[in-house]
């Protein structure tokens, strides 16, 4: 009976490692990561919700963890992944509509998405922060 | 008519019902746009609220979550993220869990997680807004 002889060892398809990171490759990556945390940061908004329902000691809890340096950069990395879902999304239903896959236009919308997710959340922390009576 | 089908007294049509998309294959692309544009303004609307509540103490706080109009726009928040959020886990463990026992258990996790999370949520405004 022949020996059936092993394939050579080469990829199937061309896979992420193949590709030159690009921007609109690495937004579209990350719209994945931040809604897979935004998924889990539910967590957060339900806690605050029940604590607030739940009376001055669960909440004064609640507000000591948003308050703690963890609760804080959890927040920040929340807020900012919240707001580049959310302008991502706008950009997915900006393909939808057919329009945005032009090579400048993609660039454009892959940096606005970027850009303004940033100075976004860095302008409601600002406001966040002035609400609260300055940096505390 | 081909001999295959002459043999059975069903027609064509009855033969394929409920075996695989009739205009329906889409319905989960479509309810993830849905929510995607009701997310926008909610989003907006529920950061916005959530600003409201710093520095507050939880009376104040409990006062502005439990108001008419907050508690409508939050329960809507938090319906529309949640369907949007349990289709959006599905599609992420079906691109990567490809072992079927492991890929159902997760998707059944994943209606759990989303249904306690939306609930309890819901539970709080509505327990802020009739004041019990």
């Amino acid at each position: 009976m022949a020996e059936t002889r092993a394939p050579a060892e080469r990829p199937l398809s061309p896979h992420l490692q193949i590709y030159r990171p690009m921007l609109t490759m690495m937004m579209s990556i990350v719209h994945r990561i931040t809604g897979f945390g935004l998924y889990f940061g539910t967590l957060l908004l339900a806690w605050l919700l029940i604590a607030a329902a739940s009376g001055p000691a669960p909440y004064a809890r609640f507000e000591w963890f948003a308050g703690s340096i963890i609760g804080r950069i959890i927040l920040f990395g929340y807020t900012w992944a919240l707001i580049h879902h959310m302008l991502g999304g706008i950009r997915h239903l900006i393909w939808d509509t057919g329009r945005g896959f032009g090579p400048s236009e993609r660039e454009w919308l892959a940096a606005a998405n970027l850009i303004g997710s940033i100075a976004i959340t860095v302008v409601l922390w600002i406001v966040g922060l002035l609400a609260m009576g300055g940096p505390r | 008519m081909s001999r295959e089908a002459a043999k059975h007294i069903r027609t064509p049509l009855a033969r394929v019902r409920g075996r695989g998309a009739a205009r329906s294959g889409t319905g989960e692309f479509w309810h993830q746009r849905l929510t995607a544009v009701a997310n926008i303004p909610l989003t907006v609307a529920a950061v916005i609220i959530l600003i409201m509540l710093l520095g507050r103490n939880q009376a104040a706080a409990a006062q502005i979550l439990g108001s008419p109009v907050v508690a409508i726009i939050m329960l809507l928040f938090i319906g529309s993220i949640a369907i949007h959020m349990r289709i959006g886990m599905q599609v992420i463990i079906e691109d990567y869990v490809h072992d079927e026992s492991a890929k159902l258990t997760l998707i059944m996790i994943n209606t759990f997680f989303v249904v306690v999370v939306a609930l309890a949520s819901a539970y709080g405004i509505l327990k802020l807004s009739f004041g019990v």
